[in-house]
Formats: structure tokens, sequence, C-alpha cells
């Protein structure tokens, strides 16, 4: 070295300890090393073991640290002293908190169970939480799924047992055409850039659809700009195209789907629509070898897709391909047609439709993996058609997201590339039956006094049957799920329960009990309202509409004032977790994974992990499975010891690896004790591998079924048959003409008629739709900042730096149009309301749209931020601008702002129109809130210096 | 010593890929991340919960949209110090206290004799300096000085923390005078540039340019299958149903 | 680039002490100003009081004032170390200089020679502190030939019009004396305009394209920033003033800095030494706030080429 420079410690320990966990900045769930020195969080890496991220860390990832040390947590239990919503709080004990809820909860468990509406945010324990509400006895429950991913996991479910996101992946190393569509950064947070990053290695050609051309989209071969909520008429085009030009994999659909199936013509029967079923109960098709009917599922049958067949009773009976195939190959979804209503030019329809056909045909690929398929038959190769999609809340947030979503399944499906080598793999547990066997638990006349539900909340209505409504098909859970209005809630309408609750509609509730969910703010729509439930009073008396609210949260949310009970939880960094096959799993397409989160370091704060406080409640309610036969505690260590010891079936506990005696048992097995030790041993999760004749095909490969059913992810091994047409819609569409036992009222009929149509379709979201498009000419919508993740990155001080504020982003010609420059403020005006905000001009976004960066506006106090921060300043949200319900009907009923089949909040349906704010209007967003006031005291450094600590170990 | 070593035996740099960056700013929150405990602790915030947050971060994301109308695109762009070869902010050092290695070209600040005078981030014409208003000093990428030669790290784990963390893999570590090394001959595949060569500060970073965007396919020109657009719906309806009425072994 | 009030109050401050320096260093030996003990000790006691605060307060500009010292060392590369060298070195000759006149009333020899030795460095330092900014390609304003004139010329103007009145003070009334300031002030109005005049013309050769290089793919425009809130670099370069204001404050910097003081001086030459005083007086405020001005607008107009990165289009 020459002289001069000076010497520079180079091999510094990172810290003097480093634990593995999971990483909590988003749902993506990445594998993590946190380093400790002097007891401090120093740096928290990727684990490059852990199957979801394998090293890498996401930008929220990276600044967990201050996250974890956050001025906004909770320091200890807080009841409510002051009137709601003024944030004055007396602290108290853990004793007092948890005598306080078992009290409230205690009580209304006697006298009606229902009177209990237990929502949660986006934790990620839904297992547990589930759990707890059936041994409570509440129907009413769910997580925030209703206004986040339902459409995307009910029309995978119901369609071929997976979905995107959470139950499948696109094979990234194969496939050699990826279409994504409405993906912000969203989820899968990690696993979807790496991928990307494989991608253009690979030069294989990315297609984005999306509105906006950011992040993702921006590095995408081609962008497609898409007009909101229209991409279900741009997969019916290319729908259209694949069946004009002959270009789809028949022979996948005889043997993968239900396109042979038989469907009954007999309109005004009470069966028409229906499958066509034998003696057996099983689905008929017709047989081309000997010329008769036959069981649809029999192996070796070559069975029709086209013609029209006579049943044994004389009538008349179709393949479920044929009406498919005659509405796509209609006049309603040509690429015209689909031009008209997407924006995208009907030769880039084409030419779309013409490369996917290439790739999966012409580009075929073969893997020398000899495997056996249901029936037995052995195949030497696995052929690959290496299409392959992704999609995400552009499709999942509209009214027509659930039918949006299957038509790009169809697609997937007609191209004959699910779970196939370069195609859609499903991740196991998955896949699941179409759909899954559990049906919703809280049927009329099963809630009663002091006991259980006899089944889990959720489930998967097959038909009116098994929906949750009382004699005169009025809804019996307070979200409505499962009703007429959402028939197919999967996971419940949690964006509803406020204000259902405060209008007694369809009935009050005693105590509201939520967890980790911001319903006073950016969870809800229209803001103003919610507000007012929360803190409205039951008229002619002197008690809140909705009289006891328990939250708990890590953070002084918004939500938080407007409780009566707080029980603070924990960050992620202080907390056993699990993120199990039960819930929403971690696995990988070549196997299934869970996760544990073990406490990396000590509270420092009278605080306790959500889910160990839950399990004391459910121990002092003496619900069953959370108490021997004695009465006392079965989980006295909390969570953890609820995670090892907890069996929901014989063998069956929250993690699947490491089970039995000798922690050798995968799936099924007998507690172990070491269980925990081993996943920490194993860097907190722990993944199986399959065997690779158990990769592809899953749902029609013997060898995996049968492992499956060993394990338990599915009941039986046969084949999962893909639903292109489904049968269930129909049976609610029967029962809207007229038919069955459980019928909708007149007011639904209509609605039951046109959207529970068993074959896909396109149809336009329904706040465009019933409003005037002149005066409301553009759609609006949001996504999430990289960066962020929910409303959570504003109290981090490293996040908040990169966006304390947000735009609306606006297409320079519209803006021009509209006489707006950059970094003007304009009011956005909706059906419901105003807001004002700053505005920067773009190119890269559909010009009938304008969209921001979701929940970076913040109300004034909140997150431990000083009343004046940008993001209460100049920051906004749109959701002032959506209405929770739809305008109201004709008999006076509202239904509200969702998807009609399941239930899942349409935010991004939203129509505005933008106008010029004055200039002395300049300068500050609106609507601005009354500043809340502050719990606890707490304080803001006015400098942080985080790592000043750890100066002395570099020099 | 702020006069520059007359060569430097290795030049050690990034190689940033546009083309691939989505701008996810993990590079970013990492290197704040590390270096506000590394060799540079503290990178310090101001008013870090209050109106006019700011702090020192030694590599920010910028997003830019170019040309017009559907030519346009938007590319993510991550900077921080590009480790000159002729690094003016070194030479205009008064102390001393900034310099560059001649073993491996890092430019680096010795915070314990900087005298935070601030001229050196007048004389980067790429910003890559911050004054850290609490600490008093000049802060820079210091290209994790202290985890590239780190022995006690596993051997992967010696590279920059913001290639470390990048998830899509848009960033590159390695020697660039070493033409047969893994960086050169990406940026030499690849078209890598320097920023503002005009300058003359010769970064040793380069940047790959996004690659020409594919909006057709050899496959949109003549497909397989019926691409014919002849008759009206109800013969190509006719047409499809009887190529599909086939004998399908199930 | 944001004004640094520490450093425009220490080249405003030491710039007319290094100046009036020059002028005692040079004038002493020739004898065109009194000799006396008082004379020096007021003469060269102002300069290098005006020096010593000016340095001083520039030191208030750092991050660790205490470290100063280390500023020394770099003098092979940096015009900064230079320039802390150079207004050390300064002392030596200025107080032995001060030792002759103050203690012996000697300018003669020894003395005159570390008295041109003084000038020599005083020159040297206002070199080099018009240097600090002229070596810098970043700034546009900045880096061209008349910076450094400028700061050598307004550093004597400023001393002349200083010993214009400290000549007046000790009861000498001269007619060069105000010519001299006359003249130095008419040279650095000359330069600064020049100065200006470059500084205007000066092409912007830095565009957003090239920064980025994606100007093959066309025009680029910023769509988000890397944080919403400034950061240091905007901050610290980022400052802008507008174009209608600069002009205003230009011509109010050339009214304070040249006109009010040149007119002051003529008149001295005509009017008796009372008011002469009160004249002198004027003119060295009149000037000191225009220089003042003058250096602010030196940092308020200067574009720093890295602003391309944060929305401008070219620097």
């Amino acid at each position: 070295m020459p002289t001069g420079e000076p010497s520079i410690a180079l091999s510094v320990p990172v810290g003097d300890a480093a634990k593995t966990t999971t990483c909590y900045m988003c749902a993506c769930r990445c594998g993590i090393k946190v380093h400790l020195r002097n007891g401090k969080v120093r740096y928290i890496e990727g684990n490059r073991d852990h199957p979801v991220n394998r090293g890498v860390l996401c930008g929220k990832g990276a600044a967990g640290i201050m996250q974890h040390y956050s001025p906004a947590r909770l320091k200890a239990p807080l009841k409510r002293v002051g009137p709601r919503g003024s944030g004055e709080f007396a602290e108290i004990g853990w004793e007092e908190a948890l005598s306080i809820a078992a009290g409230w909860l205690g009580e209304v468990r006697e006298r009606d169970p229902s009177r209990l509406a237990f929502f949660t945010g986006r934790d990620q324990s839904q297992a547990l939480t589930g759990w707890f509400a059936q041994q409570f006895g509440t129907p009413n429950f769910a997580a925030h799924g209703g206004f986040c991913s339902v459409n995307m996991a009910a029309a995978g479910l119901y369609t071929f047992g997976g979905s995107f996101w959470e139950f499948g992946d696109p094979d990234w190393d194969r496939t050699k055409y990826f279409m994504l569509f409405g993906v912000a950064e969203d989820h899968a947070s990690n696993p979807i850039k790496a991928a990307l990053g494989r991608l253009k290695a690979r030069g294989v050609k990315i297609v984005a659809v999306n509105p906006v051309r950011t992040g993702y989209n921006a590095i995408a071969d081609q962008w497609i700009g898409i007009r909101p909520g229209t991409d279900g008429m741009l997969a019916g085009a290319l729908i259209h195209e694949l069946l004009r030009t002959q270009r789809i994999d028949l022979e996948y659909l005889v043997r993968y789907t239900n396109a042979p199936w038989l469907v009954i013509r007999d309109p005004g029967a009470g069966d028409d629509g229906l499958f066509a079923r034998g003696g057996n109960g099983k689905p008929l098709a017709f047989d081309k070898q000997s010329g008769a009917l036959a069981d649809a599922t029999l192996a070796g049958i070559a069975p029709a897709l086209v013609g029209e067949y006579e049943l044994a009773d004389g009538r008349t009976a179709v393949p479920s391909f044929v009406p498919m195939a005659e509405r796509f190959l209609s006049a309603e979804y040509t690429p015209e047609k689909a031009a008209a209503v997407t924006g995208v030019p009907a030769e880039t329809i084409r030419r779309l439709a013409r490369e996917l056909a290439h790739t999966a045909f012409e580009q075929q690929i073969s893997l020398d993996v000899p495997w056996t398929d249901w029936a037995g038959r052995r195949h030497e190769t696995m052929t690959g058609r290496p299409v392959s999609m992704h999609a995400m809340r552009g499709i999942s947030a509209h009214s027509n997201g659930f039918h949006t979503c299957r038509l790009l399944h169809l697609l997937q499906i007609l191209l004959g590339s699910i779970d196939c080598p370069g195609g859609f793999r499903y991740k196991p547990p998955f896949p699941k039956p179409t759909p899954p066997p559990n049906r919703p638990a809280g049927k009329l006349g099963t809630v009663h006094p002091g006991k259980p539900l006899a089944g889990s909340p959720l489930g998967f209505p097959q038909g009116p049957e098994d929906l949750l409504v009382d004699g005169d098909g009025r809804p019996l859970r307070i979200d409505k799920a499962y009703s007429w209005d959402a028939p197919v809630a999967a996971h419940g309408l949690m964006h509803m329960v406020i204000t259902n609750a405060a209008n007694a509609d369809p009935y009050p509730v005693d105590v509201l009990f939520m967890y980790m969910a911001n319903m006073s703010w950016n969870s809800s729509m229209n803001i103003p309202a919610v507000l007012r439930y929360l803190t409205e009073k039951a008229p002619g008396t002197d008690d809140y509409s909705i009289p006891r609210i328990i939250y708990s949260d890590a953070y002084f949310s918004e939500m938080v004032p407007y409780a009566d009970l707080i029980l603070p939880d924990t960050t992620y960094l202080e907390r056993w977790d699990c993120i199990s096959l039960l819930d929403r799993p971690i696995s990988e397409p070549d196997g299934p994974a869970d996760a544990i989160r073990q406490p990396v370091v000590a509270p420092d704060r009278d605080v306790r992990p959500f889910q160990a406080v839950l399990i004391d409640l459910g121990a002092r309610l003496r619900l069953p499975g959370f108490v021997d036969e004695q009465g006392a505690p079965k989980y006295p260590g909390g969570y953890a010891d609820y995670i090892v010891n907890h069996e929901r079936g014989p063998g069956i506990g929250p993690l699947a690896g490491f089970r039995g005696a000798d922690g050798r048992s995968y799936g099924k097995g007998a507690p172990n004790p070491r269980q925990l030790d081993e996943y920490i041993a194993n860097g907190c999760f722990h993944q199986h591998h399959l065997e690779p004749e158990q990769r592809f095909y899953k749902h029609a490969n013997k060898a995996y079924l049968e492992w499956a059913k060993e394990v338990g992810f599915v009941g039986s091994a046969d084949p999962i048959i893909f639903q292109l047409y489904l049968e269930p819609l129909q049976r609610f569409r029967l029962a809207a003409r007229g038919h069955g036992a459980v019928q909708p009222p007149p007011s639904h009929r209509r609605r039951i008629e046109t959207f529970f149509d068993p074959i896909p379709f396109w149809y336009a979201p329904f706040e465009g739709a019933v409003l005037d498009e002149a005066e409301y000419p553009l759609h609006a919508v949001t996504q999430r900042p990289m960066h962020m993740y929910h409303s959570w990155g504003s109290q981090n001080a490293w996040l908040r730096q990169i966006t304390a504020e947000n735009r609306l982003y606006i297409h320079r010609d519209r803006a021009l149009a509209l006489g707006v420059g950059d970094d003007d403020w304009v009011w956005i005006t909706s059906a419901i309301g105003r807001v004002k905000c700053q505005v920067r001009l773009m190119e890269g976004v559909n010009p009938d749209t304008v969209w921001t960066w979701n929940a970076v506006g913040k109300r004034a106090g909140a997150w431990g931020l000083a009343p004046d921060a940008p993001e209460a300043t100049r920051g906004f949200l749109l959701n002032h601008l959506i209405s929770e319900l739809l305008p109201e009907r004709e008999g006076g009923y509202r239904f509200s702002n969702s998807d009609p089949v399941t239930g899942q909040a349409a935010w991004y349906d939203l129509r505005v129109r933008v106008e010029r704010a004055k200039p002395d209007e300049a300068g500050e967003s609106w609507p601005r809130f009354e500043r809340l006031a502050d719990p606890l005291g707490q304080t803001r450094p006015a400098v942080s210096a985080f790592g000043a600590d750890f100066r002395e170990a570099q020099r | 010593m702020t006069t520059l070593p007359r060569s430097t035996a290795r030049k050690l740099g990034l190689v940033i890929d546009l083309d691939t960056c989505v701008g996810c700013q993990a590079c970013a929150t990492s290197c704040k991340e590390w270096n506000t405990g590394g060799y540079s602790a503290p990178l310090t915030d101001q008013d870090p919960y209050g109106a006019d947050p700011h702090g020192a971060w030694l590599n920010r994301v910028h997003a830019y949209e170019v040309g017009e109308g559907a030519q346009s695109r938007t590319v993510h762009f991550p900077r921080s110090c590009l480790h000159c070869e002729t690094p003016a902010c070194v030479t205009v050092c008064p102390t001393g206290a900034s310099y560059k290695r001649a073993e491996d070209g890092i430019v680096l600040v010795n915070p314990d004799t900087c005298i935070g005078c601030k001229l050196c981030s007048w004389a980067c014409p790429y910003g890559a300096r911050e004054y850290d208003y609490a600490d008093g000093v000049m802060k820079k990428c210091t290209l994790c000085v202290d985890r590239i030669y780190n022995e006690t790290f596993a051997p992967e784990d010696r590279i920059p923390v913001c290639v470390r963390a990048c998830p899509t893999g848009a960033r590159h570590f390695g020697d660039l005078g070493d033409p047969a090394s893994a960086v050169s001959q990406l940026a030499a595949e690849r078209g890598g540039f320097d920023l503002l060569p005009e300058t003359g500060c010769k970064p040793v970073n380069k940047y790959l340019p996004p690659r020409p965007r594919r909006d057709a396919t050899a496959a949109s020109a003549a497909a397989t299958g019926v691409s014919a657009n002849s008759g009206d719906e109800a013969s190509a309806s006719a047409r499809f149903f009887a190529w599909a009425d086939k004998v399908l072994s199930r | 680039m944001h004004p640094a009030y520490s450093v425009i109050f220490f080249t405003t401050a030491s710039g007319a002490g290094y100046g009036l320096l020059i002028l005692l260093g040079l004038l002493g030996p020739l004898g065109w100003v009194p000799q006396t003990s008082v004379f020096g000790l007021v003469g060269l006691g102002l300069a290098l009081t005006l020096v010593t605060g000016g340095l001083l307060s520039s030191t208030a500009h750092l991050g660790h004032p205490e470290r100063a010292w280390r500023a020394l060392s770099q003098w092979r590369s940096s015009w900064l170390s230079r320039e802390g060298v150079a207004s050390l070195a300064t002392y030596v000759p200025a107080g032995v200089l001060g030792i002759g006149w103050v203690f012996l009333e000697r300018t003669d020899g020894f003395f005159a020679a570390m008295g041109v030795l003084a000038a020599v460095f005083a020159v040297g330092t206002l070199v080099c502190t018009g240097m600090i900014y002229a070596s810098l390609p970043t700034i546009r304003a900045w880096h061209q030939p008349f910076v450094v004139p400028v700061y050598v010329a307004l550093g004597l103007a400023t001393g002349a019009l200083l010993l214009s009145l400290l000549l007046l003070l000790v009861g000498v009334a001269t007619a060069w004396a105000p010519w001299l300031a006359i003249l130095t002030l008419a040279a650095a109005w000359l330069l600064k305009t020049a100065s200006w005049a470059r500084a205007d013309r000066a092409e912007r050769i830095y565009t957003v394209e090239q920064a980025t290089g994606l100007g093959r793919f066309g025009k680029v425009r910023p769509l988000e920033p890397p944080h919403t809130q400034p950061n240091y670099v905007m901050r610290e370069m980022g400052y802008r003033i507008g174009r209608k204001h600069a002009q205003k404050l230009r011509r109010i910097a050339v009214m304070l800095t040249f006109v009010v003081p040149v007119l002051v001086s003529a008149l001295m030459l005509a009017a008796g030494s009372g008011i002469g005083l009160l004249l002198a007086l004027g003119a060295v405020v009149s000037a000191g706030a225009g220089v003042l001005l003058e250096r602010w607008l030196f940092f308020a107009e200067a574009e720093h080429v890295v602003m391309i990165y944060y929305g401008r289009e070219a620097a």
C-alpha cells in the first residue's frame, strides 16, 4: 500500500449474533438472516437457502430495521377513556386488558356468538384465527381477502384448483413467453423480480398488460396500456383468435377438462345447463369410439367435443365445449370489438394471439422425464407448452374480476399450459379439487350460544343450498358473505363489516374484534362514512352503534383511536409465527414449503404477540381445543406451543416438516417437541422436494396425487378436472329462475341470472356502467410503491424518504386537453366526493386513466409522524372517492361495490373527472381530517443517527 | 492523499443493467442499512418523522420516461458513486480525506479526517457525494470495502450489499480493469456506457442500455393454423367445429 | 448553488483585507503612505483583522472546524488547500512588515521586501480563492477565465476604498487614493461585466439525455425523483433564482459595488477632509454590501451539472 492511504478495518464481523427468521415487510415472506450487535439489529439480509427469495431482499425487507424501531410502535395495552376517535386512552396492564376482552367476548358467546365479528387484516395466521372463530361459534370471521384477491383465488380454485400468486407460479426457468396482467409490485415480490431478471437473461419475451407502465411493466418487451377493467375482453378476444385460427390443444381439453362433459339443454327445466350424469352420479360424455354415452371420467374413451347428443331420457345435451366455443367465436369477442373496449388495437390482439399459439405449439418443449398419469398410463416424456401468465390485483379488484380471472385461466387451459413444463405450475398443496370440498359453516339454525361452529366459517359453496341465508334469503353473516349478495364470497367481505354493523344490516354486532387492518383509513372505501359509523350512537341510545371494538396492532395506525380496547402486538422480529400449509404457504412448484418466525430480539415494551393473546383469550373463554379436559390452558407456552402441538387432524399440524417423534415424518406425524429447533437449524423453513416424476401435471399425475393424499393435501387421488364450464354457477342461476329450495329474493334474481354464467364472460365494471361516462370520463386506480406495503411504509424513516407524498399521474395528452400542467393542483371528483392533489404528467399511462401510489396519504397525527408531515399535508388517498355501496337499485336496495360472484371489493372500478384547482387552492391536499391525538406521547427524534453505536466496531 | 495513484492495480466497480432494473429500491435501502452501521456509520437522517425528512443515502434510484407515445419507455436509473479513474472529487479535497485506493481504485472518504467543506460534492458531476449534516463529514459509496474483503464472510457474500440484495440481478460487481472479467465482458457485449464521459472523470461503473423492445416476434409474420380472415363469422364457426370434431382419446 | 453565507462573508472580508494588505505592502515601502506606527497599526491591523475574521468565518462552513488545520496538507492538488497555505503564509511577511512598521517605523530594505512578499502572497491567496471556483467544470458560471481576475480585482478595489478611508482617518488627504479606488473599481467592474456576460453566454453543454445515456431513445423526462423531499444534493446544488430577480439583484450589486463608490470617490477628490471621511466610509459600506450581494449572486446563479439528473434539461 502506498503511503498516505489510511489503513481501514476490512474484516469487521457483521455483528455478534445472527438468527434466521421470516420477513414481514410485506406478504412475500422471504427468508432473512438478522444480524445483531450488542442486542441491536445491525443488518438484515436475504437467506440464500430460502426457497422464496434465494438470498435477495427487496427495498422493504432491507429497511426492516426502521420498521422494528419505529416510534409508532404501541407500548402497552390501552383502554379508551375519552370519546371514540379522541385518542384519549389509559394505559392498562395485560391482566386487566385480557379480562376486559374475555368479559366482553364471554358475554357475547353465551348470548349469541354471531354478535362477535372477528376480522383480521394482513396477518399470516388465518389457520389459527379461523379456528378461534369456529371454536367461539361465530360465522362472522374473515381476513382481508375480500378486498384483496378473492376473485383471483376463487376463480382459480373453482376452475383449476390453483390460482395465481400463492397457489401457483409460472415455470420461470422454462417458459418462453410470459404475460403479466394487472401486476404492480404485489406479493410474490422477490420471486417475480428474480424471475423477471432470469427471463431477461434468457431473452424471453415479456408482455405486460397494465394501464400503467412502471416497475415490472417498464422492463417488458411489450407494454399493453389497457383500459382498466377490460382485461377480460382482451382475454376473450385472444380466445376468439385462437379458436378462429384453430390453435388450441384439443387433446389437453379432453384429458384434463370438463369440455367434453355433456350439458343438458332443456330450457325451463330445473336441471337445464347442469351436467348430464349417469346412474353413478358421474358426468357423461359421448364416446366416439363406442358411439354411446359414457362415464366422462373414464380413461380410454374418445369423448366428443362437438355435436348434440340424446340422453337416456330423450332430452338433448351438448359437450360443454360447444357453448363455450360458440360464445367466443361470436361477434362479441372479435379483436375489433375488443379494441373498442380495451383501447388495444385489433392488430396487436391478433399478433399476441399468434405469438401465444406459436410459442405454445411450435416451440413446444419436452422433458425426458417418464411419468404415470392418473389412470396408470406411463408416458415417456413431459410435454410443455411454454406460455405462462401471472395476474394480480389489477384483475382482481374489479366488479368483473371473477369472470375476468376465469377468462385468463380459460386462455391458459385452451393453450394446454397449466402445470406443464414452461407453463403455469401449481405450488403444492395445490392443486385442490375444483372447488375444494369444504363448505362455509354457520347455516341457519347451526349457531348456538356457548357452542362452536360445526366447521370453518369460510368455504366454497357449490350451490344455493350452501349459502348462509335465512328462510327469506336474507344474509346470516354480518358481511353478507355467502348470501345472494355475494354467494361465492370465499374470503368474506371485511370491507363491509363496519358499514353493515353500524347500520344493523342485517343485524348489529356487540363486539367487533379486528387485527392488523387499518379499517378507518386506507383499507376502507368511503372513509368519511366509515368514521361516522365508528363514532355514531345507536338511535335513541347512548351506546355506539358498534358498542365494543377490540383492536390489535403493533403500530399507532389511524384505526387505533377508534377502538375501545387496544391489544398491542409485537414487531415481526419479536415473535413466533407460522407460515403454514393450512393457510397460505410459501411453497414452490417443485415442492411444498412452510416456515416460521422466531423471536430475534425481545420486546422492550409491554406488548405481546397477537397469536399468543388469542390463545390466551381462547383459554380464558374455555373454548374447546384451547383448554384440556380439566379446563386448563392447552397451550400454556403460547403460540410456539400451539405451532408444535396443535393437531388439526390426526398427525396434521401447523407445520408439515420434521414431524413424528423422531422428526423424520413429513406432512403427517405425531407432534415433535423439537420441531421448532429443527426448523431453526434449517433456517426457519422446511421444503419438501417432489420427485421429478411428480413435478408436472400434478392434477393428473398418479405419483403426485397418491403422495398428496398420503400427506393430507387432498382427500383422494382422483384427478382434478378443470372446470371450464362451472356448474355450481349454473345451480345459482337455476335458483334465480325459480328452481330449488333456496332461491334468491326477487330483488336479486336478475343479478344472479346475469352474473352466474357458467361460461366466463366480460362485462363492463359496475361503476362505469351506472355512471354517466361523460361526467366521469376517467378511470382512477392505485398501485403500491415497490418499497412500501399498505400503510406501513410511512412510519419507516427510510422508506418514507423515498415517498413521503404522492401525485396524481395523468397522461400528457389528456392533461393538455384538460389545461393541466406538470405540478398543478387538481380536484378529482367521483360520484361521492372530491379530493385535491398535485399532478405529474407522464407518457406511460392509459390516456383514459389517472393513478396514484396507494396508502401514502396519512391522517395527521397517526403513525408517529409529525402532524405537518408531507404524508398528511400533501399526500392523499383515492379511498375517499370510492363508494362502498353501489347506487340504489329499484326497491331501494344497495348492493356493495363488489364483484357479484365473490363480493371482492371493486376498488379499481372508480370513475372520476379531473379539473384544475384555483391558484389559491394549491399547496395542500384535501380532504383533511381532524388531527389524531397521540395516545402515547410518542417522542420523535429530530435526527436519527442509527448505527452510530456500531461505529466503534469499524474503527 | 488527494493526488491520484498513477494507476490502480484493479478497477473495481459496478455494472448496472437498465434493461432489468424495475426500480424496487432494494439497492438504495440495503445500502442505507449496511452503511449506516458500517464503514460510514452512521448515515444520519434529519427530521426522520417530520415535515422535511432527508438523510444521507449513497445510492438513489431515479425513474425517467424517454421518448414519446408508442415509442416511449420508462427507465429506472440507480445512481451511486462511479469510482472514476480520475475523480475530480478527490483532487479538490484539501485534507486528503478523499482518496482513491491504489489497490483497487475505490474512492473513499476518511471520516476521521474529513473537515466537511463540501467541495468534493461541488466537484462531482454525478451527485455521488452526500454530506451528513449531523456527522459533519461527507459520505459516499464505499463499494462496500468493508464487505468485499471481509474474511469473516462467506466468499459469495464478499460483494457490495446492493449487488447482494438486488432481486432482479440488475447489478454486477467486478474488476472492470480486467478485460477478461465477467463484468468487463458483460459491458462489452451489451454496449455498456459511461455517464457523462465529456466530464473526463472516466467513470469505472458502466451502465447497460435498455435492450431494443420486441413488440413483434418472428411468430407474428407467418403463423401456422388458419390465419386467413376469410368468410363470415358463421362459416368461421362452422369450420372450427368441423376441425374440433376429432377422435381424441382421453 | 446554495449560497454559503460563511463563505460569502469570508471572501468579501478577506478579499478586502488582502486588497488592503497588497496596497500597504507595496505603497508602504514606496512611501506613498505614512510610515508612522499609528498608520501601520491601523492599516495592517485592519487588513489582518479582515483576513482573520474572514478565515475564521469560513471555518463555520465546515462540518469539523476543529480539523481545519488538515486542509493545509494537500496543496499539491487542491486549490482549497493552496488557499489555506497561502493565507497562512501571508501572515509571515505581513507580520514581519508589521513589526518593522509599527515598532520600528521602518518599511524599507528587508521590511520592504517583506511588504512585497506579503502582497505577492495575498495576491496568491486571492488567486487560490478564485481558482477553487474556476477549477470546477461542474459549474458552468464559475469555470471561466474571468472568475479569478474578478476575485483579485474586487479585493484590490475594496482594499483601495479602505485605504482611502484610512488615509483620511489619519488626516492625510491625497488625490491618488480616490483615483486608485476609481481605477481598481473600474477594472473590477469591467471584469465582472465580462464574467457575467461569459456566464450568461456559456452554452449548456450537458443534457439529461447525455447524463443518462438514454438520448438514443428520445427526449428524457424525470418521472420519479429518488426521494420526494429534497436531499443534500438538491439542497446544496439545486438552489434556483429567477432570471428577472437575478437581473434586478445584479443591477443593485453594480450600483452598490461600483457606481456608488466610484461617484463617491470622485466627489472625494473635490470635497474637503471632514466630509471626505464620511464619504469614504459610505463608499466602503456600499462596496462591502455590494460585494456581499455579488458573492451571493455568484452562488445563487450558478447551476451545477448534477441538477440535470433532477429535472433540469441541461446544464
